[in-house]
């Protein structure tokens, strides 16, 4: 954790056209440098490398489609730890066809597994036809069929349908024919209806539904069939049926003649069906394991084509020189990390094949760098919520070292249960144990991966709130008592009657009664106060005043901070001008009123409590009324203390624009700030428009933020209330009744409890404190001093860059 | 034998922590309560019969105080049991996940 972000320097890398490739791909690795694009005009078309990165491109779309087919046979693929590195350009071709072959198969086996599919499917529509059609013609209570073999044309049933007349049938001696095959379901009354208006009568249809429900394979759906059969006389007929079942998308098959066709055409038709199982299974046997053995390498493939890809973008982003035959980058690295740099382009200047080896220079830039502010597991949390509201300016102070310990500490105060802080630090503690297990598995679940991004931080909130739910004396809304109560109950009654303490419901402990009160507790509050009616009326008063201070407190240490900005930017002036103003403004006034509650919480004591001033009306007639009676009296010095407050005003106000004013115009001890400083023209009414609104942001900012941080009041009271409430209404149930059986109520009561706090308590007052506490840092604290209005440095680096698989998630 | 798995894994783990959390604060409660202390007055259920009619005041407090611990200390002993099994579930689960893959 740094005080402010590293120094950047611009630098021109040469890279010899023979080991560019290795050259960056080992500055890949590293993480180093942050490459700016020299060619900003060019279109990605027009670039130089660009049929690599479509080779790259085309490589991983059949990467795509194969870990498509991977996941489609729940095949896993393995990951490695260590990621390979890019391969060499003569590597390339090589991978290239193995995708290539990989995918030609892969897709002639899909193709032919779909045609056995359709052929077994066909087989098995037949089946179930042949099968049902049987039953239709055996069948003898439908009255419905006249379904006569063509043999017993010449002789009248017993069943004749008055229906069609096959008396009439046979008379003109016509044939009949039959149209058998399958129907989806959905369509069958529709079928039926269209063939009765259009046949008029002259054919019948009969259908049943088939067992097994068969898959459409165009579809791909799952549904039932019916099996119908049509017999109809008549040619013209015939025609009229075909023309419909075409139209409906029947399958249609050849209805047999006699039972025993039938029953040759269904062995046939067994015999052919196995045959095509066999096939099929033999068929994803191969598949598989030529999807297994492609697994294997599958990952390898993806992160050196990721790589690969990676290093050709970077490449068209250098601009080409053609008498030196090198490509020159331009790169952002951090001073310290310059020696590093070179050794990593020796490194890839030796792997790759030229000459000369590529160099470094140093070039002076007049553009902002970005920043980098270096950052371990721990404190890459705290960096990430300072950051969000802006990454810092260039070599600006950085809030974040003092976040580490003041948010979990704002948190706390607002927090404060010890039970509750407990359960927070013993989760965040899993969390941080089992880091290394939990990286391995990356959910893609996002809130859990929020919550694991920030273990430390709700590890550092649930240590804190230990702390504070000590001083509050706070557990599960309960107080320990440790040491033992200042307060004696049986002081105040030994020398009164019983009839005091037998005909009160309250009774009151008078302080000023001797042996009442020895002393205050060692550490917190007294647990007493957890039996006491009027527990609010203290702790708020409290917990108030407490707020104030530590707003205060806060506040002052944000002015303070951005001396070390004027410091640094050179601005000597702004020390004086800004920061003494801002101080004094802000500890003349409200210094004071935290003076004045320091002091009256040490100049009285029980005795002579009822003469203590009220602290309000005191600082608000600090402004109303001015006597200037006695400048040694309190009076007196508040009426000191407004008059400098007053002063600091048009100091702020006017100080920086006159100054600069009369800088510019050629005033004695000219400085020479930087030099874009004088070269920029100097616009008063610019200047002095903006520091009258930082003027009034900060003076009624002041008032305004010093109530803000009364949250930390609010939030504590709601907190307790809140636990004890769900105390109160929830766990005392459990209790209630005191024989043997009431451990039936006491055990699930207590789990509605547990999940209660868990949910209630622990998430939701959990993530509303984060929020105040994170709020009080972003505007409270930084607008005193931060502008958060850098870039942040994002060096080119393989291991931050996203994998379109995994986003996926077929990785 | 059918399978005793009854749970997933997130339910057992669940389960898990509101064992211990349970084993921990009951077995807390208990002897808080069996210790007389005043904070917890509220949450013992007394009536008036009991305060005024005491002959030794205060006994029947702390009778009830002690009735009520006791209850607490049978409610942890049976998150114990709730515990176990949840270990057992736990167990079970990470060995059906080890069979699948």
């Amino acid at each position: 954790m740094v005080f402010r972000s590293e120094e950047m320097c611009l630098a021109q890398l040469f890279l010899q056209s023979g080991s560019e490739y290795d050259c960056i791909s080992e500055l890949g690795e590293l993480g180093l440098v942050e490459f700016r694009d020299l060619n900003p005009s060019v279109s990605s078309f027009q670039r130089r490398f660009v049929s690599e990165i479509k080779r790259c491109e085309e490589m991983e779309r059949i990467l795509g489609f194969l870990l498509r087919e991977i996941q489609k046979a729940k095949i896993a693929v393995p990951q490695e730890d260590e990621s390979p590195l890019a391969p060499p350009p003569r590597q390339v071709l090589e991978i290239m066809e193995q995708l290539q072959r990989l995918e030609m198969e892969l897709s002639e086996v899909a193709k032919n597994k779909d045609k056995l599919q359709r052929n077994l499917l066909e087989l098995t529509e037949y089946t179930h036809m042949l099968k049902i059609t049987r039953t239709f013609i055996h069948s003898r209570s439908r009255v419905s069929l006249i379904l006569t073999q063509p043999l017993y044309e010449e002789f009248p049933t017993m069943e004749t349908d008055s229906a069609t007349g096959s008396t009439g049938m046979q008379r003109l001696g016509a044939k009949l024919g039959f149209v058998s095959g399958l129907i989806q379901r959905v369509k069958v009354e529709a079928f039926e209806r269209m063939l009765w208006r259009v046949c008029k009568g002259y054919t019948i249809l009969s259908y049943t539904e088939v067992d097994e429900s068969l898959a459409d394979l165009d579809t791909g759906e799952i549904s039932k069939s019916f099996v119908f059969l049509i017999s109809f006389w008549g040619d013209q007929i015939g025609h009229k049926v075909q023309k419909i079942c075409d139209c409906y998308h029947c399958h249609l098959y050849p209805h047999p003649e006699n039972d025993e066709e039938r029953a040759d055409v269904l062995d046939s038709l067994r015999t052919r069906i196995q045959d095509l199982n066999n096939v099929l299974h033999r068929t994803d046997d191969y598949l598989r394991q030529v999807l297994q053995k492609a697994a294997e390498s599958a990952y390898t493939w993806v992160v050196q084509v990721k790589k690969m890809k990676a290093i050709y973008h970077i490449l068209n982003l250098c601009s080409f020189d053609v008498t030196n035959k090198c490509l020159i980058a331009e790169v952002w690295c951090p001073v310290s990390d310059l020696a590093n740099l070179r050794g990593a382009l020796e490194k890839g200047s030796r792997k790759g094949d030229a000459t000369v080896p590529s160099f470094v220079n140093r070039i002076p830039s007049s553009d902002t760098p970005p920043t980098l502010l270096r950052s371990n597991k721990f404190t890459t949390g705290f960096q990430s919520i300072v950051e969000a509201y802006g990454v810092g300016d260039y070599r600006e102070v950085s809030p974040a070292p003092y976040t580490v310990i003041t948010f979990p500490f704002l948190f706390a105060v607002m927090f404060g249960d010890l039970g509750h802080g407990v359960i927070m630090s013993l989760f965040a503690l899993w969390m941080v144990l089992t880091e290394k297990n939990q990286n391995k598995k990356r959910s893609s679940n996002e809130i859990w991966m929020t919550f694991f991004h920030g273990r430390y931080i709700i590890l550092m909130m649930g240590l804190f709130s230990i702390y504070t739910g000590l001083i509050y004396n706070d557990c599960f809304s309960k107080s320990l008592n440790i040491f033992g109560s200042g307060w004696s109950v049986k002081a105040m009654f030994t020398n009164q009657h019983n009839k005091t303490v037998q005909t009160n419901a309250l009774l009151t402990l008078d302080p000023n009664v001797s042996g009442v009160f020895s002393g205050p507790y060692p550490f917190g509050i007294d647990p007493i106060w957890n039996l006491a009616v009027n527990r609010l009326s203290f702790l708020n008063s409290y917990k108030m005043k407490m707020s104030v201070i530590v707003g205060v407190i806060h506040m002052s240490f944000g002015v303070v901070l951005s001396v070390f900005n004027h410091l640094h930017f050179r601005q000597k002036f702004s020390v004086y001008l800004l920061f003494l103003p801002e101080l004094l403004f802000l500890i003349c006034l409200f210094g004071y009123l935290v003076f004045m509650i320091l002091y009256k919480w040490l100049a009285f004591s029980a005795r002579n409590s009822s003469q203590a001033p009220s602290i309000l009306i005191h600082f608000i007639n600090m402004f109303l009324e001015f006597n200037l009676v006695g400048l040694i009296s309190q009076t007196g010095m508040q009426v000191f203390l407004l008059l400098i407050a007053v002063m600091c005003v048009p100091v702020l106000l006017l100080g920086k624009p006159l100054y600069l004013y009369w800088q510019q115009r050629g005033g004695k001890g000219l400085r020479r700030l930087n030099i874009s400083c004088t070269a920029l023209q100097f616009d008063f009414a610019d200047v002095l428009l903006h520091q009258a609104i930082h003027t009034i942001e900060f003076c009624l900012g002041c008032i305004s933020n010093t109530a803000s941080y009364l949250r930390l009041w609010a939030l504590s009271l709601a907190h307790a209330q809140l636990s004890e409430v769900l105390w109160a209404m929830v766990m005392r149930l459990g209790f209630k009744v005191t024989t043997e059986v009431g451990v039936v109520f006491l055990v699930p009561v207590f789990g509605l409890f547990a999940m209660l706090t868990v949910s209630i308590l622990l998430v939701m007052e959990g993530l509303s404190a984060f929020l105040h506490a994170l709020r009080l840092h972003w505007v409270e604290f930084q607008n005193k001093f931060y502008h958060g209005t850098g870039v942040k440095f994002l060096p080119f680096d393989f291991s931050q860059l996203p994998s379109v698989f995994e986003q996926d998630g077929l990785l | 034998m059918p399978s005793l798995l009854f749970c997933g894994p997130k339910m057992a783990a669940c389960g898990m922590v509101i064992s211990i959390w349970g084993v921990i604060m009951l077995a807390m409660l208990g002897i808080f309560f069996s210790a007389n202390s005043a904070v917890l007055i509220e949450d013992v259920p007394f009536t008036e019969e009991d305060i005024w009619e005491d002959k030794q005041p205060p006994q029947r407090i702390y009778a009830l105080y002690r009735q009520v611990g006791i209850n607490c200390f049978i409610a942890a002993a049976i998150y114990v049991a709730v515990g176990a099994i949840s270990l057992c579930q736990v167990r079970l689960n990470k060995r059906q996940e080890y069979m699948v893959t």
